[in-house]
């Protein structure tokens, strides 16, 4: 059966940014920040909560998928898109289309940074925030 | 900078509105960190001025491994310290140095003042000189929140920053970084202060290409799965370092009431448990560390009659409750928590605070103060006079407060009281009556902090006492710290990264270090820092013991101040030896 990312137990993150580490170095081959596909951040400074912002893994219709003009983002079998890099034009319009923005932008690569659902996130987040679920295929 | 053969040195000029960048080859000798702070240091300081003049700098680095392998967290500053008049060596975690790193910078140096009140903005491709001038008098948490919404990069920008205490430069404030951490001790807040900088935004978003994946996430792995599997894990991030209250209490090494007691009768209900039984709400990380020892203890406190209250987050560990905790009397996590906000809100030292006002406090009950002086009157435990004092302090309320304000010993020079004003070579005492070591230790350590060389903990291992050993130790420990700290790593997690582990750490980004040689670079950076302090009129043996040491016992009995000198005098010799060494 086929993963998808949940992120359903963010009260109990610490803010340690390994997730996003480890995103952007198994996935990008680069200590950044910016190149995670899965982004972590406070609702109003330290003192409020975290909150993280990453694909949500839509089923039956992906908006993100519909709004490629190029065909660059594929279903993927339980949920989300599988992104091919050589089609895409870089036109942005999936970033938008996203209405949980969890589309990010790569500005150096002019390519968008999608969650494939890969589950290394959730593999190095030390307080089980993260977690990757079983689902039906759905195509 | 990782990968590249040199350091990477922002220079900002307050003075001018002007900075430069140099690639400095000749300082990979130091390895990065306290290191190439140290360096940076001994090239900038001014043994002539005074530690406030707009000349001395403020020195900022980060290692040679920050943040891309696991708790290696902290950024280091150093200055001269206005409370010692010596090496200022502070250490901060939060999200400084991941924040330096992917902005492309190992290390800063800020020098001259701005002629009004100023913060700065440090990205990858540009420093901005702000007017702050609003923001003069603002707290911490204020001056941060302000900051927060005007300036870009949300989620990769650290913001560091002074409170009043800061502001009137106060010998013991502290520059808060990302709301939980600080660079507390020895007086930065003061530095920054002297220079109208109120505060500093870092923005990192950089991506930079790691090479040779394999081999870096192999090390990565191993090392990320230490950490996460050891006890230091539970030690840390579950009951947190509060954990340690209840045992040192136990055997009597709890400094109390200003250290005229070694046990707090009410030890228990201040005890890491009770935090987390009653205000624990939750728990945060620096930067890239899997742990989270960060603790953030909830209070909710009246600030009207008619059942006004606001609730307030604020972050405790065990020097936090120790200082505005047992040496002050105060008995309850609220009534602590309740100080620790105010500490935090003024931007001092909380445990420079705490242990001036229980100099303060006993000087007081022994009549060498008056009412006049303190305005409020000062005694164990009266949380509502703390409160005020400290405010006081921060704002230099009167002559009594701002003599105050420079710490214990400058008033027990001024007021007396010299033989209860607990402080090891002018800084004050770190929360551990342990025994020989951690007195002696502080009395040696470089910057006389108790993590210069952990004295505390040494007492707490050694099965029997040894003169040498203590000496030995010591020393050893105070080199591999200066190592360690070149990294620069949190030290709790000190023991995953033993030599074996650091190697592998180094070697897999290229660094292709042996053993000798980070030896002979912790042994470089310790001689560069016995270097300044001799420039800055450093003498150890002129190093007086409070008598009160002496008087209280501590967990391993009564302490003999005769044994104590001793074993600084044979601390002394040792690094004469070694300085010698260095020049045959
Ligand atoms: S990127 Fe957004 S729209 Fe696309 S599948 Fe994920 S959550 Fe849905
Ligand atoms: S599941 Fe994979 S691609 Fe998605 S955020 Fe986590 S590490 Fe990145
Ligand atoms: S790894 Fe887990 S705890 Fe750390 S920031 Fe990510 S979600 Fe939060």
């Amino acid at each position: 059966m086929p993963k998808v990312l949940r992120a359903d137990g963010m009260n109990k993150c610490i803010g340690c940014f390994t997730c996003m580490l480890a995103c952007s170095g198994v996935n990008r081959q680069n200590y950044s920040l910016s190149k995670s596909a899965i982004r972590v951040k406070t609702s109003g400074g330290l003192q409020g909560k975290f909150i993280s912002i990453v694909c949500l893994a839509c089923r039956d219709e992906r908006a993100c998928a519909e709004a490629c003009p190029s065909g660059a983002l594929e279903k993927r079998p339980g949920g989300g898109v599988i992104f091919k890099a050589q089609r895409c034009i870089g036109c942005r319009k999936c970033e938008t289309a996203c209405i949980v923005s969890a589309v990010h932008y790569d500005e150096e690569e002019n390519k968008p940074i999608i969650c494939k659902h890969c589950g290394v996130c959730a593999k190095f987040c030390p307080h089980e925030c993260l977690r990757m679920e079983e689902v039906d295929n759905d195509l | 900078m990782i990968y590249e053969k040199y350091i990477r040195v922002l220079y900002i000029d307050m003075t001018e509105n002007k900075i430069r960048i140099e690639n400095r080859a000749d300082l990979c000798e130091y390895l990065g960190g306290v290191g190439v702070a140290t360096k940076l240091l001994e090239e900038n300081i001014k043994p002539e001025l005074d530690p406030l003049h707009e000349d001395q700098p403020i020195i900022f680095a980060i290692g040679a491994a920050s943040t891309v392998f696991p708790v290696v967290t902290k950024t280091v500053a150093m200055f001269r310290s206005p409370l010692t008049g010596e090496l200022g060596e502070s250490y901060a975690g939060g999200r400084m140095a991941m924040t330096l790193f992917l902005a492309g910078y190992d290390a800063v140096v800020i020098l001259g003042k701005a002629k009004r009140p100023s913060y700065i903005t440090i990205s990858r491709n540009d420093v901005g000189f702000k007017d702050a001038r609003a923001l003069w008098g603002a707290t911490s948490d204020e001056v941060g929140r302000i900051i927060r919404e005007r300036e870009p990069g949300g989620g990769k920008r650290s913001i560091i920053r002074i409170g009043p205490g800061g502001e009137n430069m106060s010998s013991f404030a502290s520059v808060c970084v990302d709301t939980y951490r600080h660079f507390g001790r020895l007086g930065l807040g003061a530095v920054f202060g002297s220079k109208n900088l109120k505060a500093i935004s870092i923005v990192g978003d950089r991506s930079v290409p790691i090479k040779n994946f394999k081999d870096y996430f192999k090390v990565y792995q191993e090392i990320y799965n230490r950490v996460t599997d050891t006890e230091i894990m539970s030690k840390y991030h579950d009951v947190g370092t509060p954990i340690n209250i209840e045992p040192l209490n136990a055997v009597g090494g709890l400094p109390t009431k200003n250290l005229r007691q070694n046990v707090f009768e009410h030890g228990e209900s201040i005890s890491g448990e009770a935090f987390a039984q009653k205000n624990l709400v939750r728990k945060m990380a620096c930067t890239g560390c899997p742990v989270g020892c960060i603790h953030i203890g909830q209070l909710r406190r009246e600030f009207d009659k008619g059942h006004e209250y606001e609730v307030i987050s604020v972050g405790y560990d065990y020097e936090l409750i120790f200082a505005l905790g047992s040496f002050l009397g105060v008995k309850t996590p609220n009534d602590i928590l309740d100080l620790i906000d105010v500490v935090e809100q003024m931007g001092l030292d909380a445990m420079s605070t705490g242990v001036v006002l229980g100099w303060a406090t006993e000087a007081f009950m022994k009549k060498l103060i008056t009412e006049e002086q303190t305005i409020v009157p000062l005694a164990f435990g009266n949380v509502a006079s703390y409160k005020k004092a400290i405010e006081y302090m921060a704002y230099k309320e009167n002559d009594f407060y701002s003599v105050l304000a420079q710490g214990a010993d400058k008033a027990s020079d001024v007021y007396g009281g010299k033989e209860f004003a607990m402080t090891l070579a002018k800084n004050e005492m770190a929360g551990y009556h342990t025994g020989y070591a951690a007195v002696v230790g502080a009395a040696v350590g470089a910057r006389h902090s108790h993590l210069c060389n952990g004295g505390y903990s040494l007492d707490q291992s050694m099965k029997e006492f040894n003169k040498e050993k203590i000496v030995d130790t010591l020393f050893a420990e105070e080199k591999e710290r200066c190592m360690l700290n070149s990294l620069v790593i949190c030290l709790f997690a000190r023991k995953v990264y033993d030599r074996k582990t650091i190697l592998a750490a180094l070697n897999s980004i290229g660094n292709n270090l042996t053993d000798e040689e980070l030896t002979a670079i912790g042994e470089r950076i310790y001689r560069a820092k016995l270097r300044i302090k001799k420039a800055l009129g450093f003498d150890q043996m002129s190093v007086k013991l409070p008598k009160r040491f002496f008087e209280t016992p501590s967990m391993s009995g009564q302490l003999d101040e005769k044994i104590a000198y001793e074993l600084i005098g044979m601390y002394n010799k040792k690094i004469e030896e070694f300085m010698a060494a260095e020049n045959r």
